[in-house]
């Protein structure tokens, strides 16, 4: 959440990637997170993680703050899941744990060093596309890969809906607190839990109910027409040849 | 459960991709004819509600989270269909806004937990619930179950689906190049956090929202009870034509699946833990065996349970091609089509058979 706030900011503000337009950036952004997955050799998801950091720079958006918001998270989550690789992966023995004896392998180590690094590389060229696009832009340019109209808007809705239950939700949570004298047993606990989703369920239901009568009284009657005033330029695609040529570089690399 | 980017390799997303995209849009169809002006604000209100249900992670055993998915709870309000696209429009705002599952793998997370995950949870709430009335006790327990059953199945997909890519994906050392874990890993690490603690929340959820649901609005129970929603009248037109129509676009999926059954011939050697007694015999089967299980040699004899039991059974088209078929890709493709047409007659049988039963009852009145 706290996430998706700094990317509305960031987005507004001028720099390279902010310049593009946004069907161009999704699309080259989209082919070097596919070109991250693909490639079979550190040395190019190495270039590539650098890649995001140059983009990332000539963005304006902080080094400091994509590591502590992207790159730590990433770092923990997967990091834990490719720790036990280490040892768990048979083959060559490239040192042993002392005391515990427990033996690090070559190819356990290439391969936690592959999961980091493609899920490192990846998230950080999706959270390059929402930090320097506002959502609404990033849904219209989803219409560039055939996704269909009446999704754009389904998903467009949702992202607004998902703000508007959260507040809703922690106002629910707040009141609980307020009311409460002291600590809830386990079970009072799961019930308390399981209420809260289901009253938030009846207020959600409650609300598109609201909202399709407003929809209804506005003139809605299930077409869908949405508003595309974005103009491609020369520079953006040149922009589109140099992420080509960065995601052919990568492969060929290897 | 959200397996990021980086953890499966491209071949895996692609055809999770194309597994998933046929019934988004019989989904897309349906709900459209279903709900008509109201399916944009019902389904954007419900997917946020799956997006904040997904939010509430559980520490699992093992250092892995676990949450609520509302996989039971969308199907059961909303009916399979708008179910599938409430949890993957949920999905997909959660891996390009909110980094929570990847972009290359949106499908095959869909595939666990938009698809295959309510189609279950349908399954088992409409056959534990069958003929309770839409206040009975019953219902919680169904749904509380049918929560429970799907978000396994759906964690045994993605760990099958971590599970498989060591043994299909590795460099010329053996270094495994996506998720580096084996099936009879991933399988236990993903299963014990979910028959556990993920499991019992979904169960929690599930069966909360029914109870809840009885007490305040009964129609929202109604999508999943055909039975107690209305008269169905037989002889009605359109809901047969909507069903033919709708229904293509899944049908060309599974056609496009067929055709490219002879892609498997692609992969070397057997599936692992697929071997037969020849593979443990010849000097290149047991290489192989050797390369796909981790560097492990195979034992020396051929297994004695294995012998005994081999010639137990011979499928009708063994290996995929039968002795008097010359072109392997032929056969390939001949046997999918026979075991697919095979499955799709057993099911178009059954929901014959029970479609025969429900409207015999429907005329024979209360």
């Amino acid at each position: 959440m706290e996430l998706s706030a700094h990317a509305e900011r960031r987005a507004a503000r001028a720099g390279f990637l902010q310049g593009l337009d946004p069907r161009i950036k999704t699309l080259g952004l989209l082919l070097l997170v596919l070109t991250a997955v693909l490639v079979k050799s550190p040395v190019p998801l190495v270039g590539l993680f650098g890649f995001a950091i140059l983009l990332a720079s000539g963005s304006h958006i902080g080094i400091v703050g994509l590591a502590r918001r992207v790159w730590l998270p990433v770092l923990l989550f997967t990091g834990m899941i490719a720790a036990p690789a280490l040892f768990l992966v048979p083959g060559d023995t490239l040192a042993t744990v002392p005391l515990l004896d427990w033996t690090i392998t070559r190819q356990g180590a290439r391969s936690a060093a592959f999961l980091i690094g493609r899920a490192e590389t990846t998230a950080s060229f999706a959270s390059l596309l929402v930090l320097t696009t506002p959502w609404p832009h990033v849904l219209k340019a989803l219409r560039s890969l055939r996704v269909p109209l009446v999704v754009i808007v389904i998903l467009g809705m949702t992202h607004r809906y998902i703000f508007v239950l959260l507040g809703t939700a922690v106002s629910m949570l707040e009141a609980q607190r307020s009311r409460l004298m002291g600590p809830l047993s386990g079970r009072e606990h799961r019930r308390l839990a399981a209420a809260s989703a289901v009253v938030l369920l009846d207020k959600a239901l409650h609300l598109s109910t609201e909202v399709h009568l407003a929809m209804i009284a506005r003139g809605y009657r299930g077409e869908v027409h949405l508003l595309d005033d974005f103009r491609t330029r020369l520079s953006d695609w040149i922009v589109l040849a140099g992420f080509l040529a960065v995601a052919a570089a990568a492969l060929g690399l290897q | 459960m959200h397996i990021p980017d980086g953890y499966l390799s491209p071949s895996t997303c692609a055809l999770a991709y194309a597994m998933v995209v046929p019934f988004w849009t019989v989904a897309l169809r349906r709900v459209k004819e279903l709900l008509q002006t109201r399916l944009v604000p019902l389904l954007a209100l419900v997917s946020a509600f799956s997006f904040l249900v997904m939010m509430l992670n559980l520490p699992l055993p093992g250092g892995t989270t676990g949450h609520a998915v509302g996989i039971a709870v969308a199907p059961i309000l909303l009916g399979p269909w708008a179910g599938m696209l409430a949890i993957s429009i949920a999905l997909f705002i959660q891996a390009l806004f909110f980094g929570d599952g990847g972009i290359t793998t949106f499908g095959a997370n869909c595939l666990n937990m938009a698809i295959a995950g309510p189609l279950v949870a349908y399954g088992v709430y409409r056959l534990l619930s069958f003929k309770a009335p839409l206040t009975a006790t019953r219902r919680v327990l169904a749904a509380g179950v049918a929560g429970y059953v799907a978000i396994n199945v759906a964690a045994l997909l993605a760990a099958i689906e971590l599970g498989i890519q060591p043994l299909l994906f590795h460099d010329g050392s053996g270094a495994p190049l996506y998720a580096p874990y084996p099936l009879q890993i991933a399988v236990p690490a993903m299963m014990a956090g979910h028959l556990t603690i993920a499991g019992f929340a979904e169960t929690l959820i599930s069966g909360g929202v029914v109870a809840y649901i009885q007490k305040t609005d009964l129609g929202f129970l109604r999508l999943s009870a055909p039975g107690t929603l209305r008269i169905i009248d037989p002889s009605e037109p359109s809901a047969p034509v909507v069903h033919q129509r709708t229904s293509r676009a899944l049908w060309a999926g599974i056609a496009v699946l067929l055709i490219a059954s002879p892609l498997g011939l692609l992969a070397g050697g057997a599936a692992w833990g697929e071997w037969g007694i020849v593979d443990f015999q010849s000097e290149a089967g047991r290489e192989q065996i050797t390369q796909a299980s981790g560097n492990v040699p195979p034992p020396a004899e051929v297994p004695q349970g294995m012998e005994r039991l081999a010639g137990f059974w011979i499928g009708p088209i063994p290996d995929y091609a039968p002795a008097f078929m010359r072109q392997e890709a032929f056969g390939y493709f001949l046997s999918a089509m026979v075991g697919t047409g095979l499955i799709l007659l057993a099911v178009l049988g059954l929901s014959s058979m029970l479609r025969r039963r429900q409207v015999r009852r429907l005329l024979r009145g209360p």
